[in-house]
C-alpha cells in the first residue's frame, strides 16, 4: 500500500505589501512523518505554517490536505490560488492542529474546559467522552493534577503541554508546532521537547518550526532549511547536518553551538 | 410639611430615578455593543456613521439631546406629543447618549485583545460569533469593568437631568419642594439618596469585578 499524502504544498506564493516572504514553496508530507522547518528569522517558517493552517491565504500555488483540495493554482503550477468556498474550507480545521508559540490559551476557561470546549461545540463531541479524552492526554502528559487549574496558574512548560493537549483533543491528522518552545527558559523547554518526542514515537504527523537543532535532528524524519522565502535544502538530519552547502552549515553550525 | 412627608416624596420620586437607571442601562448595554461593531466594521460608511453619531453624543449636553427627542417629533413630523412620550423620550435620550460612552469602552476592550486568541479559536474551528461570545467578550467584560463601573455611577446621578422635560424623577421632586416650601432640606435629602444609591451600585459592581477575578489575564 502507498502511504498517503496528508499535505500536499505545490508551489506555494504570499506577499504582504508587495513583499514576498513565500516565494515558491513545495512540500508533501505522508502519513506519520515529522519534518522540521529550520532557517533564519524572516525566512517564511512562519507564514509557510500559517497559510498551511488557514491563518492566512495564500496568494498562489495549491494546497490539499488527504488528496482534498484546499486551494488550486489557477490555469497553470503556480498561478494565483483559488480557494474552495467557505463552507468547504470548514471541515479542514479537523484536520490539522497547531500549536503557537505563545500557547494562546484561553484564561478565562479551565484548563479541562480548554481542552473539551472545541471538541464539545465544534466536533460535537458529547460532553463526557469529550471530558474522558482529556483526562487522558493530561494524563499522558504529566499534568493530571492540573485539570481544574487556570492557564495563569501553570508555568510556560505547562501551558504549553496544555495547548498540546488541547490540539490533540480534536483528533489532528497533522500537528503543527510554531516555535513551541522559544518563549520557554531552557528548563521549561526540556517538558515540551519530551512531549513531541513522546508524539514521534506514536507515530503523530508533525510539522515543527524550530531553532532546537539538535532536537530537530533527534525527532525529524526530514529537516527543511528555509532560507528567502525558498527550501535551499531538504533532507534527512543526516543529509542536513553534512550537506555540501556553505550557508546550511553555516547555519547549522552557528545553532547547533549557542 | 413635615420632615416625614418629604421622606416619602422623594423616596417615590426616587423610584422614577431608578426606572429610568435600569431601563437605560436595559438598553445602551447591548445597543453599545452593536455601534462599537459598526465603528469597528469593515464598511467605511457604517464606521464613519457611528463615528459620526459617537462624536456628537459625547459633544453636546444630554441634557440638550433630551429636548431634541423630546420636542424633535413635533417640531419634524407636527406630531402631537402624548404625556405617556415623555418617560419614553428620557429612556430613548438616555439610551442613544450612553451607548455611545459603553460603545466606546467596548472598543477599547476588544481591540486590547491579543491576536492570538482569534486564531488559537479559529485554527481549533470555533466559528466566527462562537470566537466573539464565547472566548473574547468574557476576557473584555473582565477588563472594561472599572471603566463601565465610571459610567454607571455618572449614570445615577443624570438621572436628575429629566427635570428638563419634566419627568418626575427625584431631583424634580426635591426642587419643587424645595421652592414651594423654601428650604434645601429636600435637595440634601436628595443628595444623600443618590449616595446611597451610588453605593449600592458601587457594591454591586465590586462584587462582579470580584467574580471575575478567577483567573488572571
Amino acid at each position: 500500500m502507498e502511504t498517503e499524502n496528508l499535505l500536499e504544498i505545490r508551489h506555494m506564493r504570499k506577499a504582504f505589501d508587495g513583499l514576498g516572504v513565500l516565494k515558491d514553496i513545495s512540500l508533501t508530507v505522508k502519513k506519520g512523518e515529522v519534518v522540521s522547518i529550520i532557517g533564519p528569522s524572516g525566512s517564511g517558517k512562519s507564514t509557510l505554517l500559517r497559510c498551511a493552517t488557514l491563518l492566512e491565504k495564500m496568494d498562489g500555488g495549491s494546497l490539499s490536505y488527504l488528496g482534498q483540495t484546499v486551494c488550486q493554482a489557477e490555469r497553470e503550477e503556480g498561478g494565483d490560488a483559488v480557494y474552495v468556498s467557505k463552507g468547504e474550507l470548514k471541515k479542514f480545521h479537523r484536520y490539522f492542529g497547531l500549536v503557537f508559540q505563545n500557547f494562546n490559551l484561553f484564561p478565562h476557561y479551565s484548563v479541562l474546559k480548554n481542552i473539551t470546549d472545541a471538541p464539545v461545540r465544534v466536533a460535537k463531541i458529547p460532553r463526557q467522552e469529550a471530558d474522558t479524552r482529556a483526562r487522558e492526554l493530561l494524563a499522558r502528559l504529566g499534568l493530571s493534577d492540573k485539570a481544574d487549574a487556570y492557564p495563569c496558574q501553570l508555568s510556560g512548560g505547562q501551558q504549553q503541554r496544555v495547548s498540546i493537549a488541547r490540539a490533540l483533543a480534536l483528533k489532528p491528522e497533522i500537528l503543527f508546532f510554531d516555535e513551541p518552545t522559544s518563549a520557554l527558559d531552557p528548563e521549561l523547554t526540556g517538558e515540551v521537547l519530551k512531549v513531541i518526542r513522546q508524539l514521534a514515537s506514536e507515530h503523530m504527523t508533525m510539522i515543527i518550526v524550530t531553532h532546537e537543532m539538535h532536537f530537530a535532528k533527534e525527532v525529524s524524519d526530514r529537516i527543511i532549511f528555509m532560507e528567502d522565502g525558498l527550501i535551499q535544502e531538504e533532507g534527512t538530519p543526516e543529509e542536513l547536518f553534512h550537506s555540501p552547502k556553505e550557508r546550511v552549515q553555516e547555519f547549522i553550525g552557528k545553532l547547533a553551538s549557542a | 410639611m413635615d420632615f416625614g412627608t418629604i421622606l416619602l416624596q422623594l423616596g417615590s420620586g426616587l423610584v422614577v430615578s431608578v426606572e429610568i437607571f435600569c431601563l437605560t442601562l436595559l438598553f445602551s448595554l447591548p445597543l453599545g455593543l452593536v455601534v462599537a461593531f459598526g465603528r469597528m466594521s469593515r464598511n467605511g460608511i457604517l464606521r464613519t456613521a457611528t463615528k459620526v453619531y459617537i462624536s456628537i453624543m459625547r459633544g453636546t449636553p444630554l441634557m440638550l439631546q433630551l429636548l431634541v427627542v423630546y420636542f424633535g417629533p413635533y417640531y419634524l413630523f407636527q406630531v402631537r406629543i402624548s404625556a405617556a412620550y415623555r418617560f419614553i423620550a428620557v429612556i430613548i435620550g438616555f439610551a442613544v447618549n450612553y451607548a455611545a460612552y459603553f460603545a466606546e469602552i467596548y472598543r477599547g476592550g476588544i481591540e486590547s485583545m491579543s491576536k492570538g486568541q482569534y486564531e488559537a479559536a479559529q485554527v481549533l474551528g470555533y466559528g466566527k460569533a462562537q470566537t466573539f461570545f464565547l472566548i473574547i467578550l468574557t476576557q473584555v467584560i473582565k477588563r472594561i469593568l472599572p471603566s463601565v463601573t465610571n459610567e454607571i455611577i455618572t449614570l445615577v446621578k443624570d438621572t436628575s437631568l429629566a427635570f428638563v422635560i419634566a419627568v418626575a424623577e427625584m431631583f424634580t421632586t426635591a426642587k419643587q419642594i424645595a421652592a414651594a416650601e423654601a428650604t434645601i432640606v429636600p435637595l440634601m435629602i436628595a443628595g444623600v439618596y443618590y449616595y446611597i444609591f451610588n453605593l449600592a451600585v458601587a457594591v454591586a459592581m465590586e462584587r462582579i469585578e470580584k467574580h471575575y477575578k478567577y483567573y488572571e489575564g
